[in-house]
């Protein structure tokens, strides 16, 4: 009867060996390998190393292995595994026109320079289970061409911008320090390169209801999906030592540019405004949530009325964060009996009160009665 | 708290001593004195992302592990009781990054990391007492805006709390805040004590013991050095009262500590026991005994 306040370590420890078992499930049948999980749920692997924050698909896809397919879990082991990391310093601003190219479209155009690329896409497939898949049948090998040389495909916004249409990115001194939100606490206002940051590890699913409230009209800015492009890019860092950079290696990559509404004031002509995603390996539609949501975002540097929560940075940003947000919504199930006691104890005497306040009114209304 | 830098063994591999490297542990200590020279005032600190979910004590576990040292003793309770299932899990990181020592027992911890309460043994000058908050702002849900709040603050605007704190009395009679209840540092800042019950805020004023609060998902840390004046705030017509239990400890007859409600059967019959157990247990071996019949550690089929 008397729940002993002794035993919580033997529990863990059960409930740890119990997991483990669920987690390995029927070991008739054979163990996931990481190869299996990076090369065949690689979008599962890009979520978790975006929203994770650490470039590194084996990791991810240990991740996901331990954490049995539950995604935020496996981003927060990643999280944790990061930390402790030691830092080098920061790589060179990598240069998207650069990327080399396995997907690019533009729904701003019919044509651009270098092409509408549709690339791996889900686009424009039917939606029907695919029961060779489940029969193990394995896709037909498509056809190779080598190709010759690096292409340098332009960004649809640079188009834009010879014409001075569309707003110039911003331009920061090459010396000018970039914020780092996994260093430095975040207050509000906010910068645009911490609110990218923020968004970038930010959850895919937060991204997407938001930016999808933009466009049913809870701060609507009008978007046209510029470019989306997906490649590899290199990455490169500066030894101080050596005085010079050195490639890193390449780095997949999305990116999307959001071409919107156009604004103007008395001392710039009216042009259209940019909002921006990006996230490593690939992830279409957290870059292009991410574009609608940096996008409201700048509500206030635009001079935009600010009435609905995609605008609202301290909204976004403190609550876009799965690992936190997971965290601290499941803590409720830690125990709280201390705090529910001194509920308890004000709600029976509060009730009592109330019990002999009403009490007291009754005998007076019958007391009156009789009179 | 003396030498630290070591590196200690999980499973294998290796991280720094108490898990975190030492410019985290600069960068926190930093934030920690200036807590301390602004008693109640919260300094934003970057927190680490931990081996332990956000929410779970990622902040109390941060100032521990900035503050401890291979000398030092451990102690790590929630709810008062040392074997609730976290406060086993936290000690455990403990134990395996710094190997240090660990006590249930209040006056043999040099450090005391809780949640939820404050030990009814009144804790000394050689003590470290760290909080863990979950959210640290204590006019976050009067105003749920930062960039506000922190002018609030900078203005000792308090005005909204009272006003809180008025509404309560005119709708309930009382001040509903059970937990958490505002109190005010050094006539100066209103600090959230953490959860807890309003019942151990006057173990807070004048302590002897350093008492630091680590919130990790809201990046800030607070202090209250040693003998600060900590007051709950109040009412001259309606003062700050403690909630008093109607029975003492069913196992070891302590009066006037905070008590658990224990729900015993279908029935509805309940038994209140000692909410901090080492306590209790320290009562107990000096001989102390609770109401005849009522002490289920007796009871038959119970061992």
């Amino acid at each position: 009867m008397y729940v002993a306040v002794k035993g919580g370590e033997k529990a863990i420890q059960n409930a740890h060996k119990l997991m483990a078992r669920d987690r390995r499930g029927d070991t008739s049948v054979p163990s996931l390998s990481l190869k299996q999980l990076s090369e065949q749920l690689y979008l599962s692997v890009s979520r978790v190393m975006a929203e994770g924050s650490l470039y590194d698909a084996e990791l991810a896809a240990l991740s996901i292995k331990q954490s049995r397919g539950d995604l935020i879990e496996a981003a927060f082991l990643m999280r944790a595994y990061r930390t402790t990391l030691p830092r080098f310093g920061y790589s060179k601003p990598i240069d998207t026109a650069k990327i080399l190219i396995r997907r690019r479209i533009s729904a701003t155009y019919k044509d651009v320079p270098g092409g509408q690329l549709l690339g791996p896409t889900f686009d424009y497939t039917q939606r029907l289970l695919d029961f060779k898949l489940a029969a193990d049948g394995e896709a037909p090998t498509p056809e190779m061409h080598k190709f010759e040389k690096k292409e340098v495909v332009p960004r649809v916004t640079d188009l834009l911008n010879d014409e001075g249409l569309i707003e110039p990115d911003e331009l920061l001194a090459p010396d000018a320090p970039v914020g780092d939100i996994t260093r430095e606490p975040l207050t509000f206002p906010a910068d645009r390169d911490l609110r990218l940051q923020n968004l970038a590890r930010g959850d895919e699913g937060f991204l997407l209801a938001l930016g999808y409230s933009t466009q049913r009209g809870f701060g609507r800015t009008h978007p046209f999906a510029g470019e989306i492009r997906l490649g590899e890019v290199e990455v490169d860092f500066f030894m101080e030592e050596l005085g010079f950079e050195v490639p890193l290696g390449t780095m997949t990559v999305t990116e999307c540019q959001m071409i919107n509404q156009f604004q103007g004031s008395a001392s710039t002509p009216p042009q259209f405004t940019r909002g921006y995603g990006l996230v490593p390996g690939q992830g279409e539609r957290k870059v292009m949530a991410m574009a609608l949501v940096d996008r409201s975002l700048r509500a206030e540097e635009l001079g935009e009325e600010i009435d609905s929560p995609t605008q609202d940075q301290e909204f976004v940003l403190s609550h876009s964060d799965n690992v936190q947000a997971t965290g601290f919504v499941e803590h409720l199930k830690l125990p709280h009996y201390v705090d529910f006691q001194s509920e308890l104890e004000l709600i029976r005497k509060v009730r009592k009160e109330w019990q002999e306040k009403r009490e007291a009114s009754e005998q007076e209304l019958v007391a009156e009665a009789a009179q | 708290m003396t030498e630290r830098a070591e590196t200690q063994s999980i499973s294998g591999e290796h991280y720094n001593f108490a898990y975190l490297d030492e410019q985290t542990k600069r960068m926190i200590r930093r934030a920690i004195l200036k807590g301390i020279a602004i008693p109640g005032y919260q300094v934003p600190f970057a927190a680490r992302e931990m081996p332990m979910p956000y929410g779970w004590g990622t902040g109390g576990v941060q100032v521990t592990a900035a503050v401890i040292g291979k000398d030092d003793c451990l102690k790590m309770i929630d709810q008062g009781s040392d074997d609730t299932t976290n406060a086993v899990a936290l000690r455990n990181f403990f134990v395996e990054t710094t190997d240090v020592n660990t006590t249930t027992k209040t006056k043999d911890a040099s450090i005391i990391q809780t949640r939820h309460r404050i030990p009814e043994e009144p804790l000394t000058k050689e003590q470290v007492l760290v909080y863990q908050v979950p959210i640290p702002e204590p006019l976050r849900f009067l105003e749920p805006r930062e960039t506000e709040t922190r002018k609030m603050h900078a203005l000792e605007e308090y005005g909204l709390m009272h006003v809180k704190l008025y509404e309560d009395i005119a709708k309930f009679g009382h001040i509903a805040t059970a937990y958490a209840y505002p109190v005010m540092v050094q006539d100066r800042y209103v600090m959230d004590p953490s959860p807890t019950p309003k019942f151990d805020n006057p173990k807070m004023n004048q302590m002897e013991a350093l008492q630091l609060f680590g919130a990790g998902r809201e990046k800030r840390i607070y202090a209250i050095p040693p003998h600060t004046k900590v007051v709950s705030l109040d009412f001259d017509d309606h003062p700050f009262e403690v909630t008093e239990f109607e029975q003492p400890c069913a196992i070891c007859g302590a009066e006037s500590v905070y008590l658990d409600e224990v729900i015993l059967d279908n029935g509805g019959n309940r038994m209140f026991v000692c909410s901090d157990s080492d306590f209790c247990e320290e009562r107990r071996d000096a001989g102390y005994v609770g109401h005849p019949g009522t002490n289920p550690l007796e009871a038959e089929g119970n061992d």
